[in-house]
């Protein structure tokens, strides 16, 4: 049963043929066998979550099923990263500075899943503030990837797509900032969307870079993404950045579009400038057979441009610490989280609170983004970093006005070695290289797993433009019902 | 910074201002913070009431808890419009909300929520009346929306520091003025006019002891005729117009000192000290923050259109300037009485209140509301709209001196028993048989009893000693027990005592 992905969990909780306490009970058993080694969760809440898949299977029971009451994810257990706010839960954003922080409210995407009756397993671990790329910079401890635990899952969502990639659950929810929900899915041979800016409420979301920010689901296929989505998008009134705009069907969509010519005249870019220096060859090749697959099924497929893409990085790396220098200020040691061991006085309770409760990357990005905002730089850095990244939603836009969809690598490598990359923050850095132009842009952007290289996964990125979430699920969706690379299952997590 | 304001006037710089500084002119502009009068928080919906229990109206958002976000209140911004229309300011269009970041226990994200390059309020203008009379036109830069930080209480805790949220997310709108004012009492004139104007839209309380209106002052001093402006002080939170203008003139006098010994003010912030009547050093330029000011990406630009702006327009009340012209036109009141009257919008409503039915003269309404009702204000402590003789119960006394029913004395002793509650002017006169004595034959009765009881002054006056006219009506009123009218025994009285 931990095999099945999150559509077949709900068919067989539609059915019961398996209660959610049982399949609560089942994943928990796993996280507690399994996770000692892989370190995917930070927190696990056994007791609530058997009373909440009890008041789901209650609620099954009085419905007389789940899908007939479209409540498809009742009763399904889930994990959130650790960067969403759970009301009674500890919330450490992967950091000493939230080590003991319970919060007492809970996240709009937490709380619009509950109320799709989900069921939380726990909350998985993740960088630290969500900052970084392979999930080392976490206080919590490193995570290992379940298709080679040597290897990193990714990051800044690692713990989420280790979980899911490792049948500790069916989907999880992530964070992408520059990448964070991608990369992972990517190197764990998942699914997950990054929707468009502004589509998923930031209300109790832990706020790293706000203007990049978004939610967004990881699960095993298009489809389960579609389920995920369709609860978690949505206008909230407590977030002035979320879109008032209906959420569309994603998930019946998909249904609809189910044909065996599903991608006639979709047209599909290749950006010469993702097949460039840095790729690995072997993602190239990937990248390459899985566009041909996407032609077989009725697209067209046209070369682009994005000229200013080398600029993604400098730009990101700019705009994102800046953000996260004035988000974290928050963190003083002064009303919650972290504070030192008797100050004396309130420089030194600033100093030690926050050099003590913030990892090494955290105060990297502080510093980058307080020195980008200072007076005398602001015009040179951060104004110039925004307006490049005019430049480049600009260049989007000219793209779309020529294709629907633009594919390329999720990532330049597929998962690299622990500790390979912590001593060479740029090496790292540009492991997003393919990833930040969306969140730059605010545009929806979609991993899905293409090949095995080496025996570890590789992604394919689809991005479209704003809105246009159901076009990359259903393109998604149509390349997994023609390849099985989505059910493939890490050896040892059989 | 100069403006086209900066430059002195046509109607020049007070006499004062020469007198305070000597060979130095005076250079001042204010920043004014007013609480604008929302029910609940700029971003927030937490409450704003003054005075409860310290962190109960401080919600999460209020708390700067991870996670939470700020959503705009439309209130605050309804207000800030208003305020640009009442100054003739021009309207951000499109205004947009800045970080400014600094460590402080008070301030709960280490950053505040204000307005920086584009502000919802820009250049204005307000009109002052200067001690001789004369008007003169004070520029305002700007203002903008921003959020309060909350208070730190140092006093209630041994050795540490309690910190009070309550009023963390409190709409402020900053007030910043063009350096066009030349002397303290310039800058009061201005202070009050602001605060006046704020009161009458209703977008502030204007309340200056909880803090709802407070002043910052930047004073400087140059050469007469020098173009560039000198070295500034910035003088903090002064929470009354009589702290402001001495804080200033001791700011004045403290600098003119520096320069004379020919030494240099140093550009910092000093905080007014009312018990000792001074101003201390604060922090200086050096150590000033860099704020790291950048568009806060939590918050969309506010974006105002015609028809707002114009919807605005026509809910704006009559301001006090338009209003104080109307009163001199209408009611031939004088400058200075329309100035009075409408400086406040509850006095002006009141006074409507009373002559609205033209049986009250405005001349009269106003006597009697400048004068006898704002002393007994005063006298106890009171707001006019707490006054316990309400406008229709002063003008149901005016009318019946109108009418020579009463004599204003008797009304004054009426007014006194209406305040403590014992009843209307109407009732009162009928209960204590005060009405006037207009009765030529009652009258005359009384006056041929003095003029028999006193012969020799009858003859003293019949002889050419008119001063004694005065004896003859003191004891014919005191025989009437003050009820007769007087212009009328004054005349029958003349008549009598004719040789």
């Amino acid at each position: 049963m931990h095999d099945k992905n999150l559509r077949e969990v709900a068919e067989h909780l539609d059915s019961r043929s398996i209660s959610s306490e049982e399949l609560t009970r089942l994943f928990l058993q796993r996280i507690d066998t399994h996770d000692a080694a892989l370190n995917s969760m930070i927190t696990v809440c056994a007791e609530s979550a058997i009373q909440q898949a009890q008041v789901a299977d209650k609620a099954i029971a009085e419905a007389g099923g789940t899908l007939s009451v479209n409540k498809p994810l009742l009763g399904v257990p889930i994990v959130h990263k650790d960067i969403f706010c759970t009301k009674g839960v500890k919330t450490s954003c992967g950091s000493r500075m939230l080590d003991n922080f319970v919060s007492p409210y809970d996240a709009t995407v937490v709380e619009k899943l509950a109320d799709a009756g989900t069921v939380m397993l726990g909350k998985a671990n993740m960088d630290e503030f969500a900052m970084g790329s392979s999930n080392e910079n976490s206080y919590f401890g490193a995570v290992g990837n379940p298709w080679d635990q040597n290897r990193v899952p990714g990051g800044s969502s690692g713990g989420s797509a280790a979980a899911v990639a490792a049948r500790f659950c069916p989907a999880a929810t992530g964070t992408d900032t520059g990448g964070s929900i991608r990369q992972p899915a990517a190197f764990c041979g998942l699914t997950g969307i990054k929707p468009t800016y502004g589509r998923i409420s930031r209300y109790g979301m832990i706020a790293f870079a706000s203007s990049l920010d978004q939610a967004g689901p990881m699960a095993r296929s298009a489809e389960d993404c579609a389920i995920m989505l369709e609860s978690m998008a949505g206008f909230d009134p407590r977030d002035s950045t979320s879109v008032d705009r209906p959420v569309e069907n994603y998930r019946q969509q998909l249904v609809d579009a189910e044909q065996p010519n599903a991608l006639q005249g979709l047209r599909i870019g290749l950006p010469e400038e993702y097949f460039a220096e840095g790729l690995d060859p072997a993602i190239a090749t990937a990248v390459e057979s899985a566009v041909k697959e996407l032609e077989a099924l009725g697209a067209v497929v046209k070369s682009v441009s994005l000229p200013n893409q080398h600029l993604c990085v400098p730009a990101y790396y700019v705009v994102a610490p800046a953000e996260c220098s004035s988000n974290l200020s928050r963190f003083d040691g002064v009303r919650f989280g972290h504070r030192c061991e008797s100050p004396v006085d309130l420089e030194d309770l600033y100093k030690r609170s926050r050099g003590e409760g913030f990892g090494r990357e955290v105060k990297r990005r502080i510093l980058i983004g307080t020195y980008a905002l200072s007076a005398g730089y602001y015009d040179a850095y951060y104004l110039k970093a925004q307006k490049v990244r005019q430049l480049i939603s600009d260049d989007f836009q000219q793209a779309f006005s020529e294709v629907d969809v633009i594919a390329g690598p999720a990532t330049p490598t597929t998962a690299f070695e622990k500790n390979s990359k912590t001593d060479d923050p740029v090496s790292m850095y540009l492991n997003d290289l393919y990833t930040i132009s969306a969140n730059l842009a605010g545009l929806p952007s979609i991993s899905l797993p293409c090949a095995l290289a080496d025996g570890l996964p590789v992604g394919l990125q689809l991005t479209a433009n704003y809105f246009d979430e159901s076009r990359l699920l259903k393109t998604a969706h149509s390349f997994q019902l023609q390849t099985d690379w989505h059910t493939q299952c890490p050896p040892d997590y059989v | 910074m100069a403006s086209e304001n900066s430059s002195p006037s046509s109607t020049g710089t007070s006499a004062t201002a020469n007198a305070q500084s000597g060979a130095w002119e005076v250079v001042i502009g204010l920043e004014i913070h007013a609480q604008l009068a929302t029910s609940s928080k700029i971003f927030s919906a937490a409450s704003t009431a003054f005075g409860a229990e310290p962190n109960t109206q401080a919600c999460a958002v209020d708390l700067g808890l991870p996670g939470v976000l700020p959503v705009l209140n439309r209130e605050a911004v309804r207000m800030a419009v208003c305020f640009a229309l009442a100054t003739d300011a021009e309207i951000g269009r499109r205004s947009v909300f800045a970080r400014k970041n600094y460590f402080y226990p008070d301030l709960p994200k280490g950053y505040q929520i204000s307005q920086m390059a584009l502000p919802i309020v820009g250049r204005g203008k307000v009109e002052i009346v200067l001690e001789d009379g004369q008007k003169k036109s004070i520029g305002l830069t700007r203002a903008h929306l921003e959020e309060d930080a909350g208070k730190s209480l140092h006093d209630e805790f041994n050795d540490m520091t309690g910190i009070d949220l309550n009023r963390a997310g409190t709409p402020l709108l900053e007030i910043v003025s063009e350096p066009d004012l030349r002397s303290a009492a310039e800058a009061v004139a201005y202070a009050r006019k602001i605060h006046a104007l704020v009161r009458y839209i209703g977008i502030c309380d204007g309340n200056m002891q909880e803090g709802s209106f407070r002043c910052d002052a930047n004073v400087s001093l140059r050469r007469w005729g020098q173009q560039e402006l000198g070295t500034r002080t910035e003088v903090k939170n002064v929470n009354s117009f009589r702290f402001l203008e001495r804080a200033i003139e001791f700011e004045i006098e403290r600098q003119a000192d520096v320069l004379e010994s020919g030494q240099a003010v140093i550009q910092e912030t000093r905080l007014y000290d009312a018990d000792r009547d001074e101003t201390r050093s604060m922090r200086s330029k050096e150590e000033a923050n860099d704020y790291r000011y950048f568009p806060d990406p939590d918050l969309l630009p506010v974006e105002i259109d015609d028809e707002y702006i114009e919807s605005l327009r026509a809910g704006l009340p009559e301001l006090p300037d338009a209003r104080a012209q109307r009163y001199r036109e209408d009611y031939a009141l004088s400058d200075y009485d329309a100035g009075v009257l409408t400086s406040d919008r509850a006095t002006a409503d009141y006074f409507e209140a009373v002559v609205t039915d033209g049986r009250v003269s405005p001349k009269l309404a106003n006597n009697w509301l400048a004068g006898e009702v704002f002393a007994r204000l005063n006298r106890d402590n009171l707001e006019l709209a707490d006054s316990p003789v309400d406008a229709s119960a002063l003008a149901g006394l005016l009318i019946r001196i109108e009418d020579n029913t009463i004599s204003g004395k008797i009304a004054k002793q009426l007014l006194d028993d209406m305040w403590a509650g014992k009843g209307s002017a109407d009732d009162l006169i009928e209960a204590g048989g005060l009405r006037q004595i207009t009765d030529t034959g009652a009258l005359e009765s009384m006056i041929d009893a003095v003029i028999e009881e006193n012969p020799g002054q009858v003859a003293e006056y019949r002889a050419g000693k008119d001063k004694l006219l005065g004896f003859f009506v003191g004891k014919a009123m005191k025989a009437s027990q003050g009820k007769a009218n007087p212009a009328q025994l004054n005349e029958l009285l003349r008549q009598k005592l004719k040789p």
